[in-house]
């Protein structure tokens, strides 16, 4: 799976979680649940969602290199590509 | 309902944990506590008068504590920053400073809309060191709750970061007229003032205001079933109540290294992430960054914590992150383990028997008694899912309430109102501007708190739940009104219904029910638009975590929708009375 396949898949579920926010305006090097104002509930929720669609086991040892949108997008590219 | 558990499930405590504790017998300090003594542990200042602040921070300088660390701040990079007391007492005088400044005077109200960051504890501080009300908003609320909660209030300052004013408060300010300087702690946006070159420049010395004990203090939020967010105000007197509890309920010595991880957006966050363990002098640790199970364990032994107060949310995120998260850590220097914010089951009590060695002690208290009520202690046996017994000073009962009639009920384990003998420090002085809805707190000679329990045949008492609909959700209290009424403001949406459903991590989520105007499908597309609407409106912490298209809402005769109803339906319950039901459902 290509880095712009795994893109268009972070942003549709981040789109299910918080459809508000235009992910073009984000700094995708912040904390995302700062910049895409979601809960500890709702990052959850967003593993959970990834990690079923990729089949890939995202276990909670490894969110804190799940900080940013691009952190999370590497992290997609080593474990689910 | 709760049972009352066999002998087998209590939770003894050793000889050497009753004698190392602050309070060694319960029913011995229950008899012979005065809040007058409790008072006496306390500095206060000249001519009778009683500023937080001074307890929280000065007095520890007076008596030689100037350079031991009052607060560690944890970034959420993982760096680490020390604050002395001395340093603390510096800071919030250069705030105080600020606020004299920009033309605040005493009683002005100051609010913080801030992530935890070191400048929500200095203006917290700084602010009753001025003599203005302090209040706190939660970082996570979006603009419709702030304005509500500004608008009541009266806000004529705010400390904020220049991210969340941009997003959350530039768009409001219009409807503010009242709010006069806004702050920003990370450099300026337009029509505000960036505070750290305020800080350079102010002085570091600053008389704290000489208030009265009954002057207001602090301004904490309370959702309603109906009607807008509540203010609740406490006064600087609730500081003999934050240390007494503190002491007695949470165990908290000199020294200590205290984890409160609540936010200061919500009341505990203030009372006991802030109050109690500085005037206790503990070195208090604050982590910005949210729940996350490694991170957590990592503070716990890294930072040595002694007493840890966390909430039944996050206790059952660490129960699910299981055995693999705690790893090799160890806790040798952790004494005692309290939650607040919701009832703790018994599963999670027993398990921090098993995991560390001893029980979380579940306590009990709401906004408006502004310190703890009812607890768990450290030389007292727990029962597991029981909030344990009223502190001294405190009398509780459990009550049934006819009309204008309150009765006590004395036998054991049946369900009744839990109420309060009113007089301790920290009980509310009012709801601001809302005098008959303070008038119905009260009945009798009781304050009634909302909420239903039993005592059982011991005098431990057990929680069954709400009086009335609120939701709570990851120990937010949210009020169905204000999530519907942001729903009601988009065009397709004709009527809507809130409700609270049960959630094994959170407690409650909170369910959205929509109905729509002729002309709009329900359809996935529109279910996104109306989530992000309300996330927009209201924030993550308080938008619906769930959506439901319905065609009509149960309702009574007199059109109030029926939650109750939709409530019972969703989780297969008796749908009980219906006599009231005018147009069902469909």
């Amino acid at each position: 799976m290509t880095q712009s396949d795994l893109r268009e898949i972070l942003i549709k579920h981040l789109g299910g979680i918080a459809p508000e926010i235009d992910i073009a305006t984000i700094n995708t090097t912040a904390d995302l649940r700062d910049e895409c104002d979601i809960d500890s509930m709702d990052f959850l929720k967003l593993i959970t969602a990834l990690g079923r669609e990729l089949s890939c086991p995202m276990p909670e040892a490894d969110y804190d290199q799940m900080r940013s949108f691009d952190d999370m997008l590497g992290y997609l590219k080593t474990y689910a590509a | 309902m709760t049972e009352n558990p066999k002998s087998n499930d209590i939770i003894r405590k050793t000889e050497a944990a009753r004698k190392a504790a602050n309070m060694p017998d319960y029913q011995e300090s229950y008899d012979s506590f005065s809040w007058t003594d409790a008072q006496s542990l306390l500095d206060r200042l000249p001519g009778g008068h009683l500023n937080i602040a001074h307890e929280a921070i000065d007095r520890h300088l007076a008596t030689g504590h100037g350079d031991q660390i009052a607060m560690r701040w944890i970034a959420k990079s993982g760096d680490r920053t020390d604050f002395t007391y001395a340093e603390l007492s510096q800071l919030t005088n250069r705030f105080a400073n600020i606020l004299r400044e920009n033309g605040l005077t005493k009683g002005d109200r100051v609010y913080a809309l801030l992530g935890r960051v070191p400048e929500l504890y200095i203006a917290a501080l700084g602010t009753l060191k001025a003599g203005c009300v302090f209040c706190p908003l939660f970082s996570a609320f979006g603009p419709e709750p702030i304005k509500a909660r500004m608008e009541i209030g009266g806000a004529n300052a705010l400390v904020t970061s220049s991210r969340l004013y941009s997003r959350k408060v530039a768009g409001i300010r219009a409807a503010l007229p009242a709010l006069k300087t806004v702050f920003t702690v990370d450099g300026d946006v337009a029509d505000t003032v960036a505070l750290d070159p305020l800080m350079d420049a102010a002085s570091d010395q600053f008389a704290t205001e000489k208030t009265d004990p009954e002057d207001a203090a602090l301004l904490h939020f309370t959702s309603g079933t109906t009607g807008k967010p509540k203010g609740v105000v406490h006064v600087h007197q609730a500081v003999v109540a934050h240390n007494a509890t503190g002491r007695m309920a949470l165990d908290l010595k000199p020294d200590d290294i205290y984890w409160c991880t609540a936010d200061p957006g919500w009341v505990t966050g203030t009372s006991y992430g802030i109050i109690a363990p500085l005037t206790n002098r503990c070195t208090m640790i604050v982590d910005e960054a949210e729940f996350d199970a490694d991170r957590w364990y990592d503070i716990l032994e890294s930072e040595a914590v002694n007493v840890w107060y966390t909430a039944p949310t996050a206790i059952r995120m660490l129960m699910k992150a299981g055995p693999k998260a705690i790893g090799t850590h160890q806790f040798p220097k952790l004494r005692f383990m309290a939650s607040v914010g919701e009832p703790l089951n018994p599963e999670a009590v027993k398990w921090g028997q098993t995991t560390f060695g001893q029980p979380f002690h579940d306590n009990w208290w709401q906004t408006e008694t502004g310190g703890i009520m009812i607890a768990n202690y450290a030389a007292m046996d727990v029962k597991p899912g029981s909030m344990g017994k009223p502190l001294p000073g405190i009398v509780a009962g459990i009550a049934e309430i006819a009309g204008s009639e309150i009765t006590q009920i004395d036998t054991p384990m049946t369900i009744g109102e839990l109420v309060i003998r009113p007089g301790w420090p920290s009980m509310m002085r009012g709801y601001l501007n809302e005098q008959a809805r303070y008038d119905k707190c009260f009945k009798g000679d009781w304050y009634l708190s909302g909420d239903l329990a039993m005592r059982d045949a011991d005098g431990y008492f057990w929680f069954v739940g709400r009086a009335d609909d609120l939701i709570k959700s990851a120990g937010h209290l949210i009020g169905p009104f204000e999530v519907e009424s942001a729903l009601m403001e988009h065009p397709a949406v004709t009527e809507v219904a809130v409700i609270g459903l049960p959630d094994e991590t959170a407690g409650q989520i909170v369910k959205a029910y929509v109905a729509l105007k002729p002309g709009h499908a329900p359809d996935e597309a529109l279910r996104l638009e109306l989530l992000g609407h309300a996330r927009k409106r209201l924030g993550p912490a308080v938008a619906p975590k769930e959506i439901a298209f319905r065609q009509n809402l149960p309702k009574t005769r007199s059109g109030k929708i029926m939650r109750r109803l939709l409530r019972a339906r969703e989780l297969g319950l008796p749908e009980g009375d219906i006599s009231t039901l005018e147009s069902d459902e469909k």
